[in-house]
């Protein structure tokens, strides 16, 4: 057992900030709005919004798709990118983009494009989540730091996830105009 | 009634209403002909409605015992989706083209309300996403055509869709207890404190932050390095220094995502996409993530210092 506690203390401490940590798990209240949403079509119609964007460069899709993803985690949509976006969506049309402008693309080209998709919905994915009040990290630190002795609201927290969420957007941008040159350059 | 006194039990009429998210999830399971992890999966999500409905009222090592419970089942995997509705391709479309934009509506409103609510009455921060969540399905509801059944068919496929996964979080937070009270904290705050030469704000913006990100490398996930760190260094060399809890912990828990996008032990996301582009280069995802993850630390450790002190 771990050090200094008798099974049983161990055993009501566990129970007593299980209990008092269900904060945690709020966002079990939201899944019913979340899964009537899916199933009309949420993800369908975001889909939509992402193909029309069709005449622009590997990178801007890339970013007007890291704009999106952030958003989505604003607004706690579960969308499990890399399945339903960037290998459906983003890959083939950031590919296309690419071939219009330079022609066949390269095996390490091809590679290449397929790691940038993937990289932006890893960005977006994590820091935009806590942006979102019901996010599971945020509920985690309210749980956590209260174990520790300190009131910090969700609120707060996740007000104070937005600058990172932005600066990983100018980065993940300015990344993604570099990478352009890249390809160009490597004519 | 005051404020103070009526949120605090508007947030237990919340989970007692989450706790019968789980019972009706333990009923739809029960209903389900097949026998495969059958007992298993409906004990799991009994035990879960009884944390959260009846949570308040039963003694502490009762509810001790059912969470060993639950994470036993867990662990030896005894959790299956069973019996949960299927979700119709057809009316999916349908309901896309006839709703547009729109089919964004409630989730719109749980975010942007609970922000909105929680600014009105500071009070209520905690449980408004319990009341917007509400205001939000209704509204749904009305929007989807869709029936209480309907409604509470949806509740049980996303339950059992998030599975044991989503009880993780509580069950580490649970732990930061147990931590705390073996003295896990001080044993690492002990060994960090004969690393670092003086505690000042900048020692203590890049321990917290290298706590982070290294310990998320080697765990591959945040949450569990969250515990362990915040309580080990950020309380003793960043917050007990004068740095602001809030804004402390936000940053904390980013940079173990930086870390999270450097490590293999994160496959979900690192190793995955591998698979599922098809590309040649394992590592690949991580390499192309390398950089800006770094520039990201960077960044963290200078709004550590800055911002948070």
């Amino acid at each position: 057992m771990v050090s200094g506690l008798s099974v049983s203390e161990f055993l009501s401490i566990l129970g007593d900030s299980f209990v008092s940590q269900r904060i945690v798990t709020i966002f079990i209240i939201t899944l019913p709005v979340i899964g009537l949403s899916e199933e009309h079509g949420l993800k369908q119609v975001a889909e939509n919004i992402v193909k029309k964007r069709e005449n622009l460069s590997s990178g801007a899709l890339l970013s007007v798709y890291l704009a999106f993803r952030e958003l989505a985690g604003f607004l706690s949509m579960r969308i499990y990118g890399l399945v339903q976006f960037v290998r459906p969506i983003i890959f083939p049309m950031t590919q296309a983009s690419a071939e219009k402008k330079k022609g066949k693309l390269s095996e390490k080209e091809v590679e290449s494009l397929k790691a940038r998709g993937a990289a932006m919905e890893n960005f977006g994915n994590f820091f935009a989540q806590n942006t979102f009040v019901g996010a599971a990290g945020v509920l985690m630190m309210v749980g956590t730091m209260a174990e520790l002795g300190y009131n910090v609201t969700n609120i707060e927290l996740s007000q104070y996830s937005i600058p990172i969420a932005l600066i990983t957007l100018v980065l993940g941008i300015i990344k993604n105009i570099i990478d352009d040159k890249k390809i160009k350059g490597g004519k | 009634m005051t404020r103070a006194e009526f949120f605090p039990m508007f947030l237990e009429f919340i989970f007692v209403i989450i706790g019968l998210q789980f019972f009706y999830t333990a009923y739809r399971v029960s209903r389900d002909p097949s026998k495969e992890k059958k007992l298993t999966t409906i004990v799991f999500w009994m035990i879960l409605g009884v944390l959260f409905a009846l949570g308040k009222v039963i003694p502490s090592e009762i509810s001790g015992i059912l969470v060993v419970l639950i994470a036993i089942i867990s662990l030896v995997d005894g959790i299956k989706i069973k019996g949960s509705k299927e979700v119709s391709e057809k009316i999916q479309i349908a309901s896309s083209k006839r709703l547009g934009l729109k089919v964004f509506l409630p989730v719109i409103i749980m975010a942007v309300l609970a922000i909105a609510i929680a600014k009105i009455i500071p009070e209520s921060s905690s449980s408004v996403l319990g009341l917007t969540a509400i205001i939000a399905v209704v509204f749904a509801m009305v929007l989807t055509k869709s029936s209480f059944k309907d409604m509470l068919d949806s509740s049980d496929r996303m339950v059992q869709q998030v599975g044991a996964v989503a009880i993780l979080p509580q069950l580490l937070a649970a732990l930061g207890a147990i931590f705390a009270a073996a003295g896990v904290g001080d044993v690492i705050a002990k060994i960090i404190g004969g690393i670092i030469p003086t505690v000042n704000p900048w020692t203590g913006a890049i321990a917290y932050v290298l706590g982070m990100v290294i310990f998320t490398m080697i765990m591959g996930n945040a949450f569990a390095a969250f515990t362990v760190i915040t309580a080990g260094i950020g309380v003793p060399f960043v917050i007990a220094q004068g740095a602001d809890p809030a804004i402390a912990a936000a940053l904390a828990m980013t940079s173990g995502y930086c870390g999270t996008l450097l490590t293999p032990m994160a496959g979900n996301f690192n190793l995955l996409p591998v698979a599922l582009l098809e590309m040649k280069d394992k590592n690949k995802v991580i390499k192309e993530q390398a950089l800006l993850s770094i520039l990201l630390i960077v960044v963290h450790i200078l709004l550590m210092r800055f911002w948070a002190f």
